[in-house]
């Protein structure tokens, strides 16, 4: 074989890249996903709601949209683009916060179940028990009984946050988990792993080092759609009266909030809804662009 | 098989068990219970013995031995007893609903039917949309068709059910008019008009689960028709000189039904709680909005069993799903 009938090499990341760019879906994920964060980041930077007195923000309630309010005010003159922008934050880092909760959980008992033959039976009947739990009604339990009490340590706000996103985070890790633990079982009897143990390495190298540098392409395509999920878990326990707090929203708060309104206001409902559908819709794309691009045998055909 | 049946339901006890162990313990640490209503002006010696009297200051593990009994042998011999005038459980306790004191699985058969005849509906609607779409997307890859029912399909997985109901209600309810908003759970059909009402009182929620539903179902007939599509034995029919249409509805959809049949099986229970929300969303009254009603009123057994009722709909499924998968594919032998 000539030099010059080899292909150009390219590095990993930027044959990732290239085959990511190729997905049409996930390049307009990517960039809703941005215009998105940029919206709850900057927003609030750039929008500085007016500081109304009670008595004008009780005229100024129900507005629709007009320039000094683009998206109206809702029952208690508060301005509603302001609020989307907060609400989005706190969504986010809703989905983000329990996806990392997810993850780390997940990842650590895929690894010890996989590479320790002791505990995988026990492990995988807790996986498999967990996966049988009905997830939703037993949020909705674990939110009424535990709200008053976290509230009264850490304060309403942190505690509801602080709440949802474990309880979310410990009712998710499943499907990472059977990922995991299925990866490091063929991987650990690879001969680079025989080699690292044949030299002496202690397990905890072999898994830092070895083991699972090898299992972060399938666990990212996993964290993106987890991020999804835990915004429409949250976004449902909201949608319940059993979320976030009305002076500390969420896109499903503010959609549980206007849904009284629904008749004669409906936009009040449409804007958040919106606003996690394409959330959801992107990080879906982006979940499904990078499996495509994370596996090598798809890469570069 | 049937060892394989019977294996399978032998080692779905102890899972069942552990689940009802963490409902119930996870119930019990609940801060509400009938205690905290007694009136403070009611002596601390006849507290006492109105919690003995009702057994709560029994131990946990007595009460959750109690509970399985009342739950696995006592409502079950009532049922019993209702249909062949036995009289098994005459005298026993059943789980009473602390909201309004009566069985709590008087409560759920009279609020299980509602949820049955919508969210039943919704999924056949879901099937029946679905089928056809994952077929013709499978026949016809990479078609205008196709990238249409990948976007439906992708909004569908998206577009969480409470928005998109509250999106059908605006449009289709309060801007167009055409079906009612909420649903009303008094309306018995007994001739053509209550039967149209019927009609359109569901059309809304129906839609909302029936949609959700398809875009998760059709994506599975798509890929399982392509896995077959490729196949030797659909090259040999065609060979036969088998009409397309034989060759594709016949040949390839058969062999690529088995794995999307178990799938509508595994999705069974989570219907159910999908069903929580659209039940809110449209006042249906049923069974999630029974869960929903007695978390808020701190009903700990109402809230206990129906959560493991859930927990029960999904081992059965995953168990039937597997059986039927062994039943339907002679090539997989579980023994």
């Amino acid at each position: 074989m000539t030099d010059a009938a080899m292909p150009k090499p390219v590095s990993q990341n930027r044959a990732i890249w290239q085959q990511f760019r190729s997905h049409k879906g996930a390049v307009f994920g990517l960039i809703v996903l941005g215009l998105l964060i940029l919206f709850v980041l900057i927003g609030p930077l750039v929008w500085v709601p007016e500081k109304l007195k009670v008595a004008e923000a009780i005229r100024l309630k129900n507005q629709g949209p007009s320039l000094r309010f683009p998206l109206g005010t809702d029952q208690l003159g508060r301005d509603m683009l302001s609020r989307m922008m907060l609400a989005g934050r706190i969504s986010l880092a809703v989905g983000l916060v329990a996806m990392l909760i997810a993850i780390v959980f997940g990842t650590l008992i895929g690894v010890v179940a996989g590479y320790y033959r002791r505990f995988e039976g026990p492990l995988m009947r807790l996986t498999d028990m967990f996966l049988a739990l009905p997830l939703i009604p037993l949020l909705l339990v674990l939110v009424m009984l535990f709200r008053d009490r976290i509230a009264s340590v850490i304060g309403p706000e942190l505690g509801a946050f602080a709440l949802i996103v474990f309880a979310i985070g410990i009712t998710s890790w499943m499907a990472t988990a059977r990922i995991v633990r299925g990866e490091v079982l063929t991987l650990k009897e690879r001969e680079y792993v025989l080699a690292a143990r044949s030299i002496g390495a202690r397990p905890r190298r072999i898994i830092l080092r070895h083991i699972l540098p090898n299992v972060v392409s399938p666990v990212m395509v996993a964290a993106t759609l987890g991020v999804a999920e835990a915004i429409i878990t949250e976004s449902v326990l909201s949608f319940l009266g059993l979320g976030f707090p009305p002076d500390f929203p969420t896109w499903g708060r503010l959609l549980f909030d206007g849904l009284q309104y629904m008749q004669v206001y409906p936009e009040r409902v449409i804007w958040p809804g919106l606003a996690i559908s394409l959330t959801v819709l992107s990080v879906n794309y982006i979940g499904d662009g990078l499996r495509d691009a994370l596996d090598p045998r798809i890469r570069g055909r | 098989m049937l060892t394989f049946t019977l294996r399978r339901l032998l080692l779905a006890i102890p899972t069942l068990l552990a689940i009802s162990l963490v409902i119930f313990l996870l119930v019990d640490l609940a801060p509400g219970s009938p205690m905290s209503e007694i009136p403070l002006t009611v002596p601390p010696d006849v507290r006492q013995r109105m919690i003995e009297a009702l057994g709560a200051d029994q131990p946990v593990i007595v009460r959750y031995v109690l509970w399985l009994r009342q739950f696995f042998w006592v409502e079950p011999a009532t049922l019993f007893d209702g249909w062949f005038g036995t009289t098994w459980a005459e005298g026993e306790q059943r789980i009473l609903s602390w909201q309004s004191r009566s069985p709590v699985f008087t409560i759920i058969g009279q609020r299980l039917p509602q949820t049955l005849t919508v969210i039943g509906t919704a999924y056949l609607v879901g099937i029946l949309i679905a089928l056809p779409i994952g077929i013709y997307s499978a026949y016809r890859q990479y078609s205008l068709f196709d990238q249409g029912g990948t976007l439906f399909a992708m909004i569908g997985f998206s577009v969480p059910t409470f928005f998109s109901g509250t999106l059908f209600i605006i449009i289709f309810a309060v801007w167009l008019g055409w079906f009612p908003t909420k649903y009303d759970t008094q309306l018995v059909v007994n001739d053509w008009d209550s039967f149209i009402k019927q009609i359109q009182q569901m059309a809304l929620p129906v839609m909302t689960l029936g949609l959700a539903n398809a875009a998760a179902i059709s994506r599975y007939m798509r890929s399982s028709m392509l896995d077959n599509m490729g196949m030797d034995y659909v090259r040999t029919a065609r060979a036969k000189g088998l009409s397309e249409r034989t060759v594709v509805l016949k040949h390839v959809l058969r062999n690529s039904l088995i794995p999307v049949v178990t799938v509508i099986a595994l999705g069974i229970p989570a219907i159910f709680g999908g069903a929580i929300i659209t039940e809110n969303l449209f006042g249906v009254n049923g069974i999630g909005a029974a869960l929903i009603g007695a978390i808020h009123a701190n009903d700990i057994p109402m809230v206990q069993t129906l959560a493991f009722i859930f927990a029960v709909l999904i081992v059965l499924f995953n168990l039937i799903a597997d059986v039927l998968y062994g039943l339907l594919d002679p090539r997989i032998r579980y023994d």
